[in-house]
């Protein structure tokens, strides 16, 4: 059986970075310029890789599947970034950001990575500033933080509630200046439809391009993931519409492992779904729960009364308010990490108390802030996000409680990477979002930029050295080998395939049937026996695709559904690789709940002593059940304890 | 040349072309009302700037910043008429706090100079054109007048009903013109920030009608002498 | 309170951008006022798909309003009828049962149609990459609180910096200009201490570009500002002005 080689250095956690460093193999100028790298994607993580990369001197080809590098979904994260700056003086340092992630992804992150990304943390808010990333400050002129879920410190720095646009709008001004000086191609609507291996090494890749359709072949000395998570698996999510896994399903299908595909994050706050036509759910910022007070009437009658609109939230007196976060973890109260905060609020709804129309809501109560802080103070912190809740709900937050529910955020699982982010396919790497590496089984709030911007500013740009220190004497390839031909007469066949199925259900309809299938059944609360039924149903659904599915227009044409087909034949197979890997892992940890593992009270049950690794599954072919091997995770420096926000 | 090959540039003549017609505007309505108190002071003033070396510059000058300012209207106008592209919006709607002048400066710019050139029929050229011409006398309607007797055509022209609904019509157009072209100049130069540029939004409002009324009031002034 | 609506719709159809396009109208019923506008031409979508009709080619992404990937000109305003909002924000509470909506994409010579309702905004891009940067490279860089902001200039430059790139300014603008866009990256990067040091050079290059792709000459109408998602001000566009012939003033 293959051995998982993590490669992690040796020495003490606070020094196997500065040990790694000190020791890797690096490229020399004269040879950077000889080396090419493709990097697909243009998010945090891809953006910031190819601008360091590209400022180092290698040649870096730049792909994205928008019109624009700036519009990657990136954009959209709101909160903020930590960094273990300890500006405020409230304790924090590196080991204790590092011990936070680590508790927040319940144990299931690799401590040496988590380590490295704590410590690399305080140089992205560095680099930020020094592009011009505006993020908010005190009068004073220096840099103002706020608290975030799972953290008992305020580390998180931000611009507004729209921290993530900033970051990436800095690190696309530094891939921006790269590409105005010609030393980044960029390839914009264009999505990888598969890579291209030459002699087991990752060569170059095969990219639809968008507008006209035709499929081009493109060589590197090394390929770089970095196209995000695939929870747009289950349709409705806070991912952007274009948001899809394909890219780094099409690594897994040429033997990239596939990391822990079940840990996916439920964000607790996000405005609940209002009817069938809904293409996405949007996501109301961490920050909120801050000042926001989470409720749900104690009494049933009074949730029935609102669901039927008979009564309003402003009319509950407050002794009939259930505030159940601050009643079941006094400690943390209302910023519990999100996996925590998603399923209280389903226990509540499930249990009768949901507000709404639909009775999947819980209500997000403002009244005290504003009380307590004035309404302009309100206004300055959250006022885009009240304004953006407004327009979608009609409903003015100043005045009545927001209603809120869990949706679709973030995939934790992903391409497993070793310590330098390579995947299991010699010169592919992944990161950002694409790799699995850093979160563990639950992402904390503000780590996403921190890790996007971690691996692709500095980490990435010294460990790919690592491994392109002995491809200094390999020549450019051509892109007509037969390796490219045949990677592309393979996406062509199916291409060719999918438009001539002509049958007669569209893409969304089915794609919206996968969303029900994996909400059900994979959704926030598992079981056995709901999995394997899924497993069932997925199988069905995929024979119903691949038959049934009409793609109007032409295969070599701008064609928007066959781009939605492509990717919705790889959201099946990532459905199918989720149940198999939740049905797997008979615990509870993050935001994997099995309901047959749970405490009496209903926290999630680890069990360190059946799972303690990564479960890395190997692509066998087609029709056949993929090979799971674990990498497992031996913590060397930090003792495993059962996740504890009550005290 | 940044200033021709710029739009910045471009837009920065525009304004202090626009500018120096501006203060141009604000000594003429001040000569006008000078009129209405003594028609004398108003004649003293039409004899000053008669054919002399320094009035001739100052209306070389002035000719110069009209040439510019339409010559440059009218490059900038077929400039952006091709930035637009050449499908054009099937509905097209003013949003609020958009003038409606600041849309149509160009049109309101031709009816402007379409007028003027009926003044400079009626005044300019009977006045400083024909001392330039060596004149002594000027006909004006069926008698003959001095062309430094400015105040003998004023009391002429606006005795007539048409050609005071022309002028009032003619300042109308030169009230919108300048509501938007003061602070635009201004906004280009660069002079504004977010509480400024309120700020010379109202000096031009008020600008623009001070001017204009001074005109109207001269005009119609005239006119009511006339007739009672 | 929301409730079902029938539309009209009158929608750009254009096979490519040498193409001749035109109107084409369509009948929608039973459109939930709760749903966005971008979800009623999802349904439009389904139902040409259903008929075997090709679909409506526009962009989006995010439906958040943050991309800046969604367009249309709807009604006659950039991202229709309501104030402060992307079309993906829009929702079909702003119409009445009965009406017509007419969808355009946006018509300016920078912004050429790919297909229906898709533009190429890649222009914006190229102005970006002429200038709109801080000449950093990656690490080296001094600690973040090293170099204190006032908070005024700071959040002056986050109201600049809030601008998504989506064309809107452009497409309001009768004279085709992309003034507040260059601007609010301008203004950004020259209010803060670290943008200042190449502030001249940025504005000169910016402009430049901006202007060699074909982009009009700023009148003030202020179409962009009101019609910006983000509300970008035009005392951004002053400051531009400012910084540009201070720039040119030094050369």
């Amino acid at each position: 059986m293959t051995q998982i080689n993590s490669k992690i250095p040796e020495g003490p956690l606070a020094e196997k970075w500065k040990n790694y460093k000190d020791h890797q193999k690096l490229v020399n100028p004269a040879n950077k310029r000889r080396l090419d790298i493709i990097v697909v994607g243009t998010g945090l993580a891809g953006a910031s890789a190819a601008a360091s990369l590209s400022e180092m001197g290698f040649n870096v080809l730049n792909f994205c599947i928008q019109d624009s590098p700036r519009r990657a979904h990136s954009i959209a994260a709101q909160g903020g970034i930590n960094a273990a700056k300890n500006y405020q003086n409230d304790g924090d340092s590196v080991y204790r950001l590092f011990y936070d992630t680590i508790k927040g992804g319940d144990y299931r992150a690799r401590e040496a990575n988590v380590y490295r990304l704590a410590e690399v943390s305080n140089s992205i808010i560095d680099q930020c500033v020094a592009q011009g990333v505006p993020f908010a400050r005190e009068y004073g002129g220096l840099l103002d933080n706020r608290s975030f879920g799972g953290a008992q410190v305020s580390r998180t720095f931000y611009a507004r509630g729209q921290t993530g646009q900033q970051l990436l709008l800095g690190a696309y001004s530094a891939l921006s200046r790269q590409i105005g000086l010609g030393k980044v191609k960029l390839y914009k609507r264009h999505e990888m439809v598969d890579i291209v291996k030459i002699d087991g090494r990752a060569r170059g890749i095969i990219a639809r391009n968008l507008v006209t359709g035709k499929l081009e072949r493109f060589a590197a000395h090394a390929v770089v993931v970095a196209t995000g998570g695939y929870v747009n698996a289950f349709f409705l999510s806070t991912n952007a519409m274009g948001s899809n896994g394909s890219a780094a399903w099409q690594c897994y299908k040429k033997g990239a492992y596939f990391a822990n595909p079940c840990y996916v994050q439920i964000h607790p706050t996000c405005i609940p779904v209002h009817g069938e036509s809904q293409s996405k759910l949007t996501l109301m910022s961490e920050s909120l729960r801050n000042d926001g007070r989470i409720w749900v009437p104690k009494k049933k009658e009074d949730a029935e009364a609102i669901r039927a609109g008979q009564l309003k939230p402003t009319q509950i007196p407050e002794e009939d308010r259930d505030y159940y976060l601050e009643r079941r973890y006094p400690a943390f109260g209302n910023l519990v990490p999100r996996d925590v905060a998603s399923r209280a609020a389903k226990e509540r709804c499930d249990a009768g108390f949901g507000v709404g129309n639909t009775g999947l809501a819980v209500y997000l109560d403002f009244a005290d802030a504003i009380n307590r802080l004035g309404k302009k103070v309100v206004e300055q912190r959250y006022g885009n996000l009240f304004q953006m809740y407004e327009k979608i709900v009609d409903d003015n937050p100043y005045e009545t409680p927001m209603m809120i529910f869990p949706a679709l955020h973030y995939a934790m699982g992903g391409l497993w990477v070793d310590y330098e982010l390579m995947t299991s396919v010699p010169g592919l790497f992944a990161i950002g979002e694409a790799n699995f590496s850093d979160h563990g089984a639950n992402r904390l709030g503000a780590s996403a930029l921190m890790q996007g911007l971690a691996d692709g500013y500095f980490v990435l740009p010294y460990t790919i050295q690592n491994y392109l220190a002995d491809q200094i004497q390999v020549p450019r390839f051509s892109t007509n080998l037969p390796e490219f031909g045949e990677a592309e007469k393979n996406i062509q066949d199916r291409i060719n395939h999918l438009m001539n199925i002509r049958g007669k259900r569209s893409v969304d309809s089915i794609h919206k049937e996968l969303g029900h299938i994996m909400w059900e059944h994979i959704g926030m609360a598992r079981n056995a026996e709901g999995l394997k039924k899924a497993i069932e149903q997925l199988k069905a659904l995929k024979q119903e695709f691949w038959t049934n599915v009409r793609i109007p227009g032409q295969g070599d044409d701008l064609n928007i559904e066959l781009e939605k087909a492509l990717r919705l034949a790889d959201f099946i197979e990532i459905g199918e690789l989720m149940a198999h890997d939740s049905l797997d892992r008979a615990e509870s940890c993050g935001g994997h709940f099995r309901e047959e593992y749970q405490t009496p009270e209903g926290e999630a049950l680890r069990r360190d002593d059946h799972f303690p690794y990564v479960s890395c599954w190997e692509y066998q072919g087609d029709n056949q059940d993929p090979v799971m091997l674990k990498e497992p995770l031996d913590y060397e420096f930090v003792v495993r304890q059962q996740r504890n926000y009550k005290n | 040349m940044w200033l021709l090959n710029s739009s910045i540039g471009r837009k920065l003549i525009m304004s202090i072309s626009g500018v120096f017609l501006i203060l141009f505007l604000l000594f003429h309505a001040s000569m006008n009302v000078a009129a209405v108190f003594s028609e004398e002071a108003y004649n003293a003033i039409c004899s000053f700037l008669g054919a002399n070396w320094y009035a001739v510059a100052a209306t070389l000058v002035l000719a110069a910043g009209f040439l510019i300012h339409i010559i440059y209207a009218i490059w900038l106008t077929l400039l952006n008429r091709k930035a637009r592209g050449s499908d054009r919006y099937a509905v097209n709607v003013r949003p609020k706090n958009v003038e409606w002048a600041s849309q149509n400066m160009f049109i309101l710019g031709l009816i402007v100079v379409g007028f003027l050139g009926l003044h400079f029929t009626q005044f300019w050229y009977k006045m400083m054109f024909a001392e330039l011409m060596g004149h002594h006398e000027v006909a004006l309607g069926s008698g003959m007048v001095s062309p430094q007797d400015g105040a003998a055509f004023i009391r002429y022209y606006f005795s007539n009903i048409i050609v005071v609904a022309l002028y009032l019509v003619w300042y109308v157009a030169l009230w919108f013109h300048l509501t938007h072209g003061f602070w635009s100049a201004i906004q280009t130069i660069g002079w504004s920030n977010g509480i400024w540029l309120k700020r010379w939004q109202a000096i031009s409002n008020i600008f623009a009608t001070l001017i204009c009324l001074a005109f109207a009031f001269v005009t119609i002034f005239f006119y009511l002498k006339s007739i009672l | 309170m929301d409730k079902n609506i029938n539309i009209t719709l009158k929608v750009w159809r254009q096979k490519g951008p040498k193409e001749k396009g035109a109107f084409e109208t369509y009948k929608l019923n039973n459109v939930s006022q709760g749903s966005s506008f971008l979800e009623m031409l999802d349904v439009l979508n389904e139902q040409l798909v259903n008929e075997g009709k090709e679909p409506v080619a526009f962009d989006h992404d995010c439906r958040e309003g943050i991309c800046g990937m969604c367009s249309l000109y709807i009604n006659g305003h950039p991202h229709g009828p309501d104030s402060a909002v992307t079309t993906c924000q829009l929702h079909m509470r702003k119409f009445d049962d009965g009406a017509t909506i007419t969808v355009e994409p946006w018509r300016s010579a920078g912004f050429p149609v790919i297909r229906d309702l898709m533009v190429d905004r890649y222009a914006y891009d190229k102005i970006i990459q002429a200038g709109g940067f801080v000449s950093v490279n990656t690490g080296g860089i001094p600690d973040a609180n090293a170099i204190p902001i006032p908070k005024k200039d700071a959040d002056l430059a986050m109201d600049a910096a809030a601008c998504i790139g989506c064309g809107a300014c452009a497409a309001a603008c009768k004279n085709g200009s992309a003034m507040l866009f260059v601007s609010a990256k301008v203004s950004q990067l020259a209010l803060l201490p670290q943008g200042k040091i190449e502030a001249a050079r940025r504005a000169k290059a910016m402009v430049a570009k901006m202007d060699e792709l074909g982009f009009g000459n700023c009148t003030n109408t202020r179409s962009c500002e009101a019609e910006c998602p983000k509300e970008v001000s035009i005392s951004n566009i002053a400051r531009l002005n400012r910084e540009y012939i201070a720039a040119k003033l030094q050369d």
